[in-house]
């Protein structure tokens, strides 16, 4: 038992706790608190396999600017609790089992089909620091770097557009 | 010209009435009755020329050649070709064809003039010519042929134009459509036959591997000699064709109601050239019936049962088209008789003869039939009641139809058979060789002999002699000089037409010896001789004493009260029509009936439609699943994602 | 070190609870929440593939992703508002304007 696999079993389940908790949770601030402890986890994750920059990107970014701009949302609506009555009972159970099916593939799928031997590697500093990073983001990925520019404005301009109050103009 | 180059002129016979029939089809109209007459006039008259010229070429070269035009179809080992055979007996039958026809034209340009006047629609007149061009082109392919595929294109070309002119009136007769009705009667009749044909030529082919005359005849032996039972079928199927185009027993019913197309037309179509193109088969395959000693006998027996029957019907007939039609029926079956029983040159001679005196009667009837028309309408009074065609109505009209009166006269003592007019000796043949081979048959044909010209003398009476009946019986009048040359002509062919194969001379038996083969030339015999004489003048003579009583009325038939029920039997045709009617055609319809209703109402189109309602229902069963609900849409994703799993994992 | 196999079942397993979230919650924004576990559990698979094969271009990839997904939760966050404002309510059962 090593120490890396106590910090990953340990962050695995809180990882996991806070998603169950997630989506069983009534209360939608409830919900977003426990997503972010869900992203706290993977980021720590991150950095323990060897991608620091991401992890604290992650860190920022989804933590910090999603889940706020979320709690913004849900502020703004008002944490209501609907009735959480389906129109088609039989839904759950369904998905329930699907999603059992699918999971119970996956995992042994990926038992048998990827050898246990294979390890992880320990984090080298020098493969993900911010410069190897850049090197590569503005020569081979320049063409997404800039399409993802692009997606970024266009949400901008998106998300003042849709929120813009509609205004009646009387006798034009 | 060397001689043997004539026969390359053999096409033109077709080409040249088709040239014709596009002349006037196209600029006919404009240019007036005259023109369009003329054209088809001229057309059938180079025809006739062409078909003169290959004669006088056949003379020196008498056994005849192929003309080939080309190839027609090649699928495999099966060829035909579009070729024409020019040899003696094609020949007679195209001089008969274009000479006849060429009268027959000339003197359509006098009918017709008249008759789309009185049926009110004057545009038609070149229709009619059109018709009749197409029809002299579609008899002509039928004579000139050389395989059995070519001559069935020209047989249902001349059922097709018989259609056409037959119905050329098309929306009068009974209840407005009797005309269209007959058209049809005849055409599918002419049908049933054609469907015996057609499957005579199928075992043609599929025994002797090819349809072409000269090939086919030439294996007639071998094939008979191996499958005698084929033979036998290829012969009585051919039968079944020559009962459908030759108005015998028992498909003659279409040729009585034929008689509502215009008289022109009974006269060429349904006299002197289609109805013969029967007897014209059997002639050509001799080789074959001189095989097949049972089918002798078959098509030998139809000829002279369909003579007698229809003679009997013809007794009871008041209308005069109508006594021609089944005197017409009665002459085909001595002809029939006679190339059944292998006296083939007998049976072209009474067809050639008899294409002359029936031409001539025809033709002359119509005269008489407008010429009550004419009286109809003489002065002021227009007469709608009157049937123009009645003889019942006519009488007395030798003073009034004077010329019209003796080219009657000629053509109806040819038919009887009274020396030395031509259809003496043509029937005296006939009887002949019954009489030496097959007395039953002569026994048969005698008495159809005696009733033809009791009949003939019958007609001759209430038309020509006592007094006029009625108004326009008195008032009727001559014909114009159009209408009464052909006639005239016609007569001197009835009257001269015995020299063609006079006893002794053999004129045409010889001609046509080239090509069937020697037979046993006929001799003259007396005695037969003297009794078709005998007979004649007999029935004459009968019709004489009791027709012509003077002062008597003529609405009631003389004989009705003699004979009584005979004689209806005779007027109603023998009931042959209704009782076709109640076997064949009721039972056929209630069956087309019930297939309509039942099998493609209720089950096809059940099938179709229930294609339809099944996609209706489920589409309308899918339609369920596009519920709104964003959730169960997602539901639905994980279900395929779930389903490619499963078929990823256990690939 | 771990065998890799574990990083690569706990992302499948958090991508599962993802799905989850999306079929069994009411709440639109609790949805859109649950579809920002999936995206995070397909950036733990890149960031471990990146690890195990020595490549930097995994995490370059992880940019991008978190790129889009931020601005697909503006756009949609925004939707959301404004269906808000005519139906007062973030019930995602009430949409169902597209029914056929």
């Amino acid at each position: 038992m090593t120490v890396n696999l106590l910090i990953f079993i340990f962050l695995a389940v809180v990882a996991i706790a806070a998603a169950v908790g997630l989506i069983l949770s009534r209360n939608p601030v409830y919900s977003a608190l426990y997503l972010i402890v869900n992203f706290l986890a993977v980021g720590v994750f991150y950095l323990v396999l060897g991608a620091p920059f991401i992890a604290l990107a992650q860190i920022t970014v989804y933590a910090g600017a999603i889940m706020v701009l979320f709690l913004f949302v849900i502020m703004l609506l008002g944490a209501a609790k609907p009735k959480e009555v389906d129109p088609f009972k039989w839904q759950r159970p369904l998905a329930l089992v699907l999603l059992a099916a699918v999971l119970l593939e996956g995992l042994y799928a990926i038992l048998t089909r990827v050898a246990l031997t294979l390890t992880a590697v320990p984090p080298d500093p020098s493969l993900a620091d911010p410069k190897t990073l850049a090197m590569v983001l503005y020569s081979k990925y320049s063409l997404p770097f800039e399409i993802t520019s692009i997606i970024l404005l266009v949400a901008a301009i998106g998300a003042v557009v849709l929120t813009k109050k509609t205004t009646r103009e009387e006798g034009k | 010209m060397e001689n043997s180059l004539l026969f390359n002129l053999v096409p033109w016979v077709v080409f040249l009435p088709l040239i014709g029939l596009v002349i006037n089809l196209l600029i006919g109209k404009k240019l007036g009755e005259v023109f369009s007459g003329t054209i088809a006039s001229l057309a059938t008259g180079l025809a006739f020329v062409v078909s003169f010229l290959l004669a006088v070429a056949l003379n020196t070269h008498t056994e005849g050649t192929t003309i080939t035009l080309g190839d027609w179809i090649t699928i495999g080992d099966f060829t035909t070709r579009w070729a024409f055979r020019v040899d003696t007996l094609s020949v007679v039958m195209m001089l008969v064809v274009s000479g006849v026809g060429m009268l027959i034209h000339i003197y359509s340009i006098g009918y017709m003039h008249n008759d789309v006047r009185h049926n009110g629609d004057t545009g038609r007149f070149t229709r009619f010519f059109v018709f009749l061009n197409l029809f002299i082109a579609a008899m002509m392919i039928l004579v000139s042929a050389d395989n059995f595929l070519m001559m069935f294109v020209g047989w249902e070309g001349v059922g097709l134009c018989s259609y056409l002119l037959i119905g050329f009136w098309f929306e009068k007769g009974k209840d407005g459509i009797g005309n269209a009705i007959a058209a049809k009667k005849a055409f599918i009749t002419n049908r049933v036959g054609d469907f015996g044909l057609l499957i005579a030529m199928f075992l043609i082919f599929s025994n002797f591997g090819t349809l072409q005359f000269d090939q086919v005849f030439a294996q007639a032996g071998a094939v008979a000699a191996a499958k005698p039972g084929v033979m036998l079928l290829i012969t009585l199927f051919m039968l079944l064709g020559v009962t459908g185009k030759s108005a015998q027993l028992p498909l003659f019913v279409w040729l009585p109601d034929a008689m509502a197309g215009p008289t022109p037309v009974s006269a060429l179509i349904h006299a002197a050239t289609m109805v013969t193109a029967g007897v014209y088969l059997v002639a050509r395959s001799a080789a074959f019936y001189a095989l097949v000693p049972t089918a002798q006998t078959a098509v030998t027996w139809v000829g002279a049962a369909t003579a007698l029957f229809a003679a009997t019907i013809a007794v009871g007939q008041y209308d005069i088209k109508k006594v021609l039609a089944y005197s017409t029926i009665s002459q085909l079956g001595f002809m029939v008789a006679a190339v059944g029983m292998g006296a083939t040159v007998a049976g072209m001679f009474h067809l050639v003869t008899h294409a002359f005196f029936k031409g001539l009667l025809f033709l002359a009837a119509g005269s008489v039939i407008q010429g009550m028309e004419r009286g109809m309408h003489h002065g002021t009074q227009h007469d709608h009641e009157t049937d123009p065609q009645d003889m019942r109505q006519m009488g007395g009209l030798r003073q009034r139809m004077p010329l019209t009166f003796w080219v009657y006269l000629a053509g109806a003592l040819a038919l009887t058979g009274i020396a030395p007019l031509a259809g003496f000796f043509s029937k005296d043949e006939i009887l002949l060789s019954a009489w030496q081979t097959r007395p039953a048959v002569f026994a048969v044909l005698a008495v159809a002999a005696l009733l033809t010209a009791f009949y003939m003398g019958r007609q001759l009476i209430m038309v020509f002699f006592g007094k006029p009946q009625t108004k326009a019986a008195e008032h009727a009048s001559e014909s114009p000089l159009v209408v009464t040359l052909p006639l005239v002509v016609l007569a001197a062919l009835s009257i001269l037409g015995g020299l063609l194969n006079f006893p002794g001379w053999h004129t045409l038996e010889t001609w046509l010896s080239h090509t069937l083969g020697e037979g046993e030339p006929a001799h003259f015999n007396w005695l037969v001789a003297g009794i078709s004489t005998l007979l004649a003048l007999l029935g004459l003579g009968i019709a004489w004493l009791v027709y012509a009583r003077k002062g008597e009325s003529r609405q009631t038939d003389p004989l009705r009260k003699p004979l009584g029920p005979v004689f209806t039997g005779m007027e109603r045709k023998w009931w042959v029509d209704e009782f076709y009617q109640a076997i064949l055609l009721d039972p056929y319809k209630s069956f087309a009936q019930f297939i309509a209703d039942k099998v493609d109402l209720g089950i096809i189109d059940r099938i179709g439609g229930g294609l339809a309602a099944g996609t209706r229902v489920l589409a309308e069963g899918i339609r369920k699943f596009q519920n709104g609900y964003i959730r169960s849409y997602a539901l639905w994703m994980l279900l395929g994602l779930a389903v490619i799993m499963t078929y990823i994992f256990f690939k | 070190m771990i065998p890799i196999a574990f990083p690569i079942g706990l992302a499948v397993v958090l991508f599962c609870l993802g799905i989850l979230g999306v079929i069994l919650r009411k709440n639109a924004i609790v949805i859109f929440m649950s579809l920002e576990l999936m995206f995070n559990a397909a950036n733990l698979l890149f960031i471990t593939f990146a690890n195990q094969f020595q490549q930097v271009d995994g995490q370059i990839f992880v940019i991008f992703v978190m790129v889009t997904a931020a601005a697909e939760v503006a756009v949609g966050l925004a939707m959301i508002v404004t269906i808000f404002r005519g139906k007062h309510s973030v019930d995602i059962d009430q949409l169902t304007n597209l029914k056929g």
